[in-house]
């Protein structure tokens, strides 16, 4: 009898299926702990609404919506992203915003037994791996690849390549010491700082800058409208900011 | 075309390993647990089928936390210059370890079912204890190894989740054909994933088929 009881309880416990009051944002990875601040201080202001956050690395986001998975707020990495969203028709092109930008910075393990201090130092044979996202779906990985296009060190450093599912990922391999040397955005290297070490911000051709919009066809388009309205407010920048993201 | 090749061989060496491995492992294993008397042999064989329960997640974090650069039996390894994170090495360690139980339960299995009667009779004609295995108790069990070794053949084949976390994704080098799959889907490049998926479900088709031509009774009879 109590093993029953325990099986039903089993069934019906823990989180059930999306209410009406839930607000689905999808958001690229880099954006975890911050959305995630985001939308605790979303819900004090907004009661009776409640975010799930969705993260994953920008392109497969878009991949879940074009393929009509139920986001309502669609925050990329990257315009290349958002661009494809767009060519898609999963999102609504009026809403789209520039909400913050961010850096891209070259990280090594804090123990390294290699010493990097700059791009150029990849080409070194004692460097063996180095970490970043896949430049076919990662953001990350085709700001490191536009960057590193451009000193020409593209050929010899994708030849070390790992390619990370997303950005945090990079960080992960780099905080383990499995690589010699990743590439992130300096907000993750924060994440993470008594693991790795920022030897380099990195420029980009083009410069880091974060979209946000309103899924195309939700169901809850004034509450997306206004947490992407709360995103970029005065108090939405306040909390970026508080993990180094900068005003776009 | 010649893109979804590339993680199919790999696939392929990679599966070939790690079953190689599994006979010899595995069968030496079953023969040792059906032949030894103690309580602590259940212990021993719920210990050695928990691969095929554990989420490979499960199993790869093991694998990386043992086996990296600083892990236990990894800094120990680097040291002797061999690294076996994001290597196809790895992935064969990763594909071996999911795909041990099958040919583990099935050997002990087939062990178990020979007749010892049989056994005592090539003692008592003077056979010695490794002529008997390899004369009577091995050809008495080999069909039910078989099937074991073809059932790890197509799960080595198909491992994805340990293998991804221990050997990465390395175009060429670690990207499997499961892997390749994944990170096709992931790039929204359909015409690569839908290639690869053909592949992958006729390769799996052709493995059943010539188990099923290879491996006696046991095997045929899953057969649909």
């Amino acid at each position: 009898m109590q093993l029953r009881s325990l099986l039903a309880l089993c069934l019906l416990a823990g989180p059930g299926l999306a209410s009406a009051a839930d607000l689905t944002v999808s958001a690229a990875s880099s954006l975890t702990d911050a959305f995630r601040a985001v939308g605790t201080a979303y819900e004090t202001t907004h009661p009776g609404t409640h975010v799930v956050l969705n993260v994953a690395a920008s392109d497969v986001l878009l991949r879940q919506i074009a393929n009509g998975a139920p986001a309502d707020v669609f925050a990329s990495a990257d315009q290349t992203a958002m661009d494809k969203a767009v060519a898609a028709g999963a999102i609504d092109v009026a809403t789209r915003r520039d909400f913050a930008s961010n850096r891209l910075v070259l990280i090594v393990p804090k123990d390294a037994s290699v010493h990097v201090g700059s791009t150029a130092d990849l080409r070194q044979p004692a460097v063996k791996r180095v970490a970043y996202g896949d430049p076919a779906s990662v953001p990350v990985g085709r700001y490191t690849q536009a960057a590193l296009q451009q000193q020409g060190l593209w050929e010899a450093v994708s030849a070390k390549g790992v390619l990370a599912q997303n950005v945090r990922q990079s960080l992960d391999y780099v905080a383990r010491g499995e690589v010699d040397a990743g590439f992130v955005f300096a907000t993750d290297a924060t994440v993470m700082k008594d693991r790795v070490n920022v030897v380099a911000t990195v420029p980009t051709p083009r410069p880091i800058r974060y979209p946000i919009a309103v899924v195309a066809g939700t169901a809850h388009a004034a509450d997306a409208a206004s947490f992407s309205a709360f995103v970029q407010s005065a108090d939405g920048r306040r909390i970026l900011a508080s993990f180094g993201f900068q005003a776009p | 075309m010649g893109a979804a090749w590339i993680p199919l061989a790999l696939s392929l060496k990679v599966a070939l390993w790690a079953t190689a491995i599994n006979l010899v492992l595995g069968v030496a294993v079953a023969f040792g647990l059906s032949r030894w008397r103690s309580p602590a042999r259940d212990v021993v064989d719920a210990v050695l089928t928990l691969p095929l329960v554990l989420p490979p997640t499960v199993l790869g974090y093991y694998l990386l936390v043992l086996l990296g650069r600083r892990g236990r039996v990894g800094a120990w390894l680097h040291e002797l210059g061999v690294d076996l994170v994001f290597t196809w090495q790895g992935a064969v360690i990763a594909a071996t370890l999911v795909a041990f139980p099958l040919v583990h339960k099935a050997a002990r299995a087939a062990f178990e079912a020979v007749d010892p009667q049989l056994e005592s009779a090539a003692r008592v004609l003077g056979l010695r204890e490794a002529a008997v295995f390899f004369r009577v108790s091995l050809p008495l069990a080999a069909r039910g190894i078989t099937a074991g070794v073809l059932l790890a053949f197509a799960r080595a084949l198909g491992e994805f989740g340990a293998t991804l976390m221990i050997a990465g994704n390395l175009p060429g080098r670690t990207q499997t054909l499961s892997v390749a799959i994944y990170t096709a889907v992931q790039a929204g490049d359909d015409r690569s994933a839908a290639l690869m998926v053909a592949v992958t479900s006729v390769t799996c088709v052709a493995v059943l088929l010539l188990a099923g031509r290879l491996a006696p009774d046991p095997v045929r009879r899953m057969r649909p």
